[in-house]
């Protein structure tokens, strides 16, 4: 009785964030339900409430405790990153570290049993909490998400992942997931043995109880496993060290390279090497990587306002881009109707699709639905059932013209009516229309599956309900949206023209392609130029050129080449050899001093050109456009942002 | 019957020759891609269907109720209930006459129906013995015992699986392959093997004949801006497209069919493969509407569907259903062979078309078996099967049905004909019939 009263006391404590249920059978349950928030993160309040509940449970020990989110929304979506970008000085650093780290080595101390019941993300700090309970049991659906993705802020999972994710599911899979920020579903999850079990959510109750008293003893590790985790770990550190090395240049990303040494040298404890976690922590990568993700959610955020959804999407022209479109569109849950001359041009369209369905999806059931979606449309039926019409014929203002005129009268009320044109003027096409204010632009990149952004293109006196609805629309398909003014090659391809071309003057001057590439891949380009010349094709960087680059006369080496019909990747042959399907290079010359800053500066000045011209709103807006329509060094913190600094 | 039954739109596969091995399709795709073009060329949603019923006289294993599966696959919601019917070689028939009685009642008002069928996949099943087998080895506990069952194992019984295929096409009751149905009929009436062939032969070259008219497509035609294309072409994950029904043979010719062997009753018989109708997979939808539907949607429907009948015969001779269920319709209008402008008569067998010509001119069985007074006459050749028939395109068992009900508006719609019959004999001794009629120019339906 006195217990009873006792606990009641103590869970009765106001605490803003947590719940702690204690049930009949002796089980207590900690629910986070962080207040003013749509998803749970780990607030210093929040975990300082999590401390009171240990303390509480301290006191009067539960049979066992099960950790879960209130939310519909996932478990725990990671750290606050507000709090993240409040780390001034060396100490608050340190202390964020501890914060964390402190507290889930006590929770992984309890006496009592402890599961971590997982549904919808889990991630960084929220799966570093899950690994601190005896028991992870997943929730099988697609929402259910587990990761260390702290890699991608430039920062490492400081909170025991380093420790603890190595020891569940062995050295190579936990280092995978760390040093690539890659995310498990439950399945999978299940199958590395992080997680002890993955249940549907009906018998999600009665699976955490059951586990959670069972008393089973963790599956071990497989001794290999246990050497690399052991005796072995410097040669896995090797290993890994190579790997990355591929990927990422430490003077641009230190993150991963301090994972690997903490995880080798000092068992996952950043605060065994403090002098690392400053360095990380105050990193420009770090304080960089942080603003690109808070640019993400900027964008993530346009259109959140529109009261548009749509279910069925029409796409006119099977060619690459339109075929892909599609395809992303059917794979997200939308009905699509893919309309060209014929079933043999929309086929291969469809064949692509498919791919991309049993890639992403996996499950045959789920990559049938998603073909099922995708319906051929030769006749032009679905224009009428369509919430979103996009146009992605060949570049020609007659053909589109005429298009128009014939879909206009079969637009639904309140239909998107949009193009995917990169070349032409918004403003030219739409005089087809009745009314004209309607045409937006949704603006996709090559390959559409890949490329996170997509422009929404606004012409003078567009209407702005339009906009805003082409905006959610984007938003709808998990892409990000970038409002832009109409103007040649909006952002993202007036900013890459004159860096292009002045990587191909560099060759004109007599460098070779493999010097010029090595240089802005040193600069911390995902590609180097002359290699994405090659692979947009260099008819359409021909094309480009004439219209953006001011009637600047075109590189030679450009010139000479298409005169051949070398046109790239596309046909085998360009600055470089395709005909294996990647670039065939050779060893890259020395790298002149000062060159790649010479590439870029072409390429900032048309940034910040477009900003004094209003085309992109404003300079952060054209960093994350640059960033995620380009892949411009996001380290840098973005084109403009690099310069301030 | 008391409410008119307006079919809107109707639409199919191309009907794929079974090669060796399963086809691309399973039936729900087939029925999947055919029907979600044909309610996309519809002013409503697929989820304003009242239902969806779909004849499949072999749907596999993990199609359980393929009607209902489809749907889903459609689009259509999961509100709009779908279901299966199953009468063998009508089963699409059935579905179609299922949507009528479901009309008639006024429970629907607007309903998909249709058959389908991929032979090519039907299963390979393990025999009897096998399946004994595997039982007693999952009663045994000890690895002795498990050892000793599993030396009783005989290869005879792993590699002699029934080909449910075959399963399929032989008579339940009497034992009967549905060619030696066929035999009989050509002993009965002394239909030749020269006959047959010839039959067979023309039947390829009207089905090629109204290819290269364009009467399958959309927009070609006959069917300029009315949008009414009887094939939908199929594309696979590979991106290969099926446009056209790939068993129809530009080289058919009498010698090419000389050349194949009697299949059912060998050596003796004279049916063959190529004067039978081949093993295919397809799959053909029609949309039913009732007046009030045909108004609220402001539909423009191909026709109506008068009346039906199904009749059952002896098992034996089961490719005269189409005499036993035509008849009585006939009867029942006052009319007689020749005031049908168009037929279509399914070709299970050519035997099977030309023992039904042969029935009706033959007094006693016209006395005798379908009560008639005397000599009932013959169905006019050039307003039989004019676009050739189940030989050359193929019968996928459940899809036919729904196809010549299809077609046929087709043909009466493109010949501006009035009045027409499609019939389908069916494997177990029943014949299925529909009296159809087109929509008088002026504002019937409207």
């Amino acid at each position: 009785m006195q217990r009873d009263a006792v606990m009641e006391q103590l869970t009765g404590a106001k605490m803003k964030h947590w719940q702690l249920i204690k049930e009949n059978s002796g089980i207590a349950v900690a629910v986070l339900d962080k207040a003013e928030e749509s998803a749970n993160s780990l607030s210093a309040e929040v975990l300082a409430e999590f401390g009171q509940i240990l303390d509480q449970l301290d006191v009067y020990p539960p049979k066992g405790l099960i950790v879960r989110s209130g939310k519909a929304a996932g478990f725990i979506a990671g750290a606050d990153i507000g709090e993240f970008s409040q780390l001034d000085t060396q100490e608050k650093g340190r202390a964020l570290v501890d914060r964390g780290w402190t507290l889930f080595n006590r929770l992984a101390a309890v006496k009592y049993p402890t599961l971590a019941l997982v549904r919808g993300h889990c991630l960084g700090g929220g799966l570093e909490l899950a690994l601190a309970c005896r028991y992870l049991l997943a929730v099988d659906e697609s929402g259910t998400k587990m990761g260390l993705p702290e890699v991608m802020l430039g920062i490492f999972p400081g909170w025991g992942g380093m420790l603890r994710l190595p020891e569940r599911v062995g050295p190579s899979a936990a280092l995978d997931m760390m040093l690539t920020g890659r995310t498990v579903d439950g399945k999978k999850a299940k199958k590395l043995g992080l997680a002890d079990d993955c249940v549907p959510p009906r018998v999600m109750e009665m699976a955490a109880r059951q586990l959670l008293l069972s008393g089973q003893p963790r599956r071990p590790l497989p001794l290999m496993q246990r050497l690399l985790n052991g005796p072995l770990k410097a040669v896995v550190a090797n290993g890994a060290r190579k790997q990355v090395a591929k990927k990422a240049r430490p003077e641009h990303y230190p993150a991963p390279y301090a994972i690997i040494d903490l995880w080798a040298k000092h068992n996952g404890n950043a605060l065994a090497a403090p002098e690392v976690v400053d360095r990380i922590i105050s990193s420009p990568t770090a304080r960089n990587l942080v603003r690109v993700f808070h640019l993400q959610e900027r964008l993530k955020g346009f259109g959140k306002d529109a009261n548009f959804r749509a279910k069925h999407v029409h796409v006119i022209g099977a060619g690459v881009m339109g075929g892909d479109i599609a395809a992303w569109c059917a794979l997200r849950g939308l009905t699509v109707t893919l309309q060209d001359q014929t079933v043999e041009r929309i086929a291969p369209a469809i064949a692509r699709a498919s791919k991309l369905f049993n890639r992403r999806l996996r499950d045959p059931l789920k990559a049938r639905l998603a073909f099922d979606r995708l319906i051929p449309d030769p006749q032009g039926e679905g224009v009428r059932h369509a919430d979103v019409v996009i146009e992605a014929i060949f570049e020609n203002v007659e053909a589109k013209h005429a298009l128009f005129r014939s879909l206009e009268p079969k637009l639904k009320p309140g239909a998107v009516l949009a193009t995917n044109t990169s070349s032409l003027r918004l403003e030219d096409l739409r005089v087809a229309l009745q009314q004209p204010e309607r045409l937006v632009g949704i603006h996709f990149f090559n390959p559409v599956a890949m490329m996170p952004l997509v422009e929404v293109v606004e012409a003078e006196g567009c209407n702005a309900g339009a906009v805003q609805a082409a905006c959610a629309f984007v938003k709808q398909i998990d892409k990000l949206p970038l409002p832009v003014k109409s103007a040649p090659g909006f952002l993202v391809n007036a900013v890459l023209a004159p860096y292009m071309l002045a990587a191909m003057r560099a060759v004109d001057e007599g460098l070779t392609p493999e010097t010029v590439d090595e240089a802005m891949l040193a600069f911390g380009m995902p590609m180097g130029p002359i290699e994405l010349v090659d692979t947009v094709g260099l008819d359409i960087a021909m094309a480009a050129g004439k219209q953006l680059a001011g009637g600047a006369e075109p590189p030679k080496c450009l010139l000479a080449r298409v005169e051949k019909n070398q046109l790239g990747k596309k046909t085998g042959q360009g600055f470089y050899d395709w005909s294996s399907g990647r670039a065939k290079k050779g060893a890259p010359g020395a790298v002149p001093a000062g060159l790649s800053e010479k590439l870029a500066k072409p390429l900032v000045d048309r940034v910040h050109r477009l900003v004094a011209n209003g085309v992109v709103a404003d300079a952060d807006l054209a960093d994350a456009g640059v960033i995620f329509g380009t892949g411009f060094a996001p380290f840098t913190g973005g084109p403009l942002h690099r310069g301030k600094g | 019957m008391s409410k008119t039954i307006y079919v809107v739109d109707g639409a199919r596969t191309p009907f794929l020759k079974a090669q060796k091995g399963p086809g691309p399709f399973a039936a729900s795709d087939l029925a999947t891609q055919a029907g979600r073009a044909l309610l996309l060329r519809q002013p409503f949603a697929p989820s304003d269907l009242d239902e969806v019923i779909l004849g499949c006289a072999a749907p596999s294993p993990d199609e359980t109720n393929i009607g209902r599966m489809v749907a889903l696959r459609l689009g259509c919601g999961k509100k709009v209930p779908g279901w299966t019917v199953m009468r063998n070689c009508a089963s699409g028939m059935q579905a179609i006459d299922s949507a009528i009685a479901n009309i008639q009642s006024g429970r629907s008002e607007l309903v998909l129906a249709g058959g389908v069928d991929a032979l090519s996949r039907a299963p390979l099943l393990y025999s009897d013995a096998m399946v004994r087998w595997f039982a007693g080895m999952m009663s045994l506990r000890t690895v002795n015992q498990k050892i000793a069952h599993f030396l009783k194992l005989r290869p005879a019984m792993l590699l002699t699986p029934v080909i449910g295929l075959m399963k399929g096409l032989t008579d339940p009751v009497v034992g009967l392959l549905m060619g030696q149905t066929a035999e009989n009929l050509a002993w009965r009436f002394g239909i030749d093997r020269q006959q047959m062939d010839e039959f067979s032969v023309r039947s390829h070259q009207r089905a090629l004949a109204a290819r290269q008219a364009g009467h399958f497509d959309a927009n070609v035609g006959a069917n300029v801006g009315a949008n009414f294309g009887e094939i939908v072409p199929l594309v696979d994950g590979n991106g290969k497209v099926y446009a056209e029904d790939d068993g129809v043979r530009a080289d058919a010719s009498m010698a090419g069919m000389a050349k194949l062997k009697p299949f059912f009753d060998k050596k003796y018989g004279n049916v063959t493969a190529a004067n039978s109708s081949q093993i295919t997979d397809g799959a053909a939808w029609v949309l039913l509407a009732s007046e009030e539907a045909v108004r609220k949607w402001n539909l423009k429907p191909l026709g109506k569907i008068v009346d039906s009948q199904w009749s059952g015969l002896e098992p034996e001779q089961m490719g005269l259903g189409p005499v036993h269920a035509s008849t009585p319709i006939l009867q029942r209008h006052g009319l007689g062979l020749a005031d049908i402008d168009y037929w279509e008569l399914n070709e299970a067998f050519a035997a099977q078309v030309l023992g039904c010509q042969a029935a009706w001119q033959d007094e006693a069985y016209c006395r005798e078996q379908l009560g008639l007074p005397g000599v009932f006459g013959r169905i006019d050749d050039e307003r039989l099967n004019v676009d050739g028939g189940a030989v050359a395109i193929g019968h996928p068992v459940g899809a036919s049905g729904a196809r010549i009900v299809l077609h046929l508006l087709h043909v009466l719609r493109r010949n501006r004909a009035r009045r027409g019959i499609a019939t389908i004999c069916i494997g177990g001794g029943l014949g299925g019939a529909m009296l159809l009629e087109t929509c008088a120019e002026a504002g019937d339906a409207a």
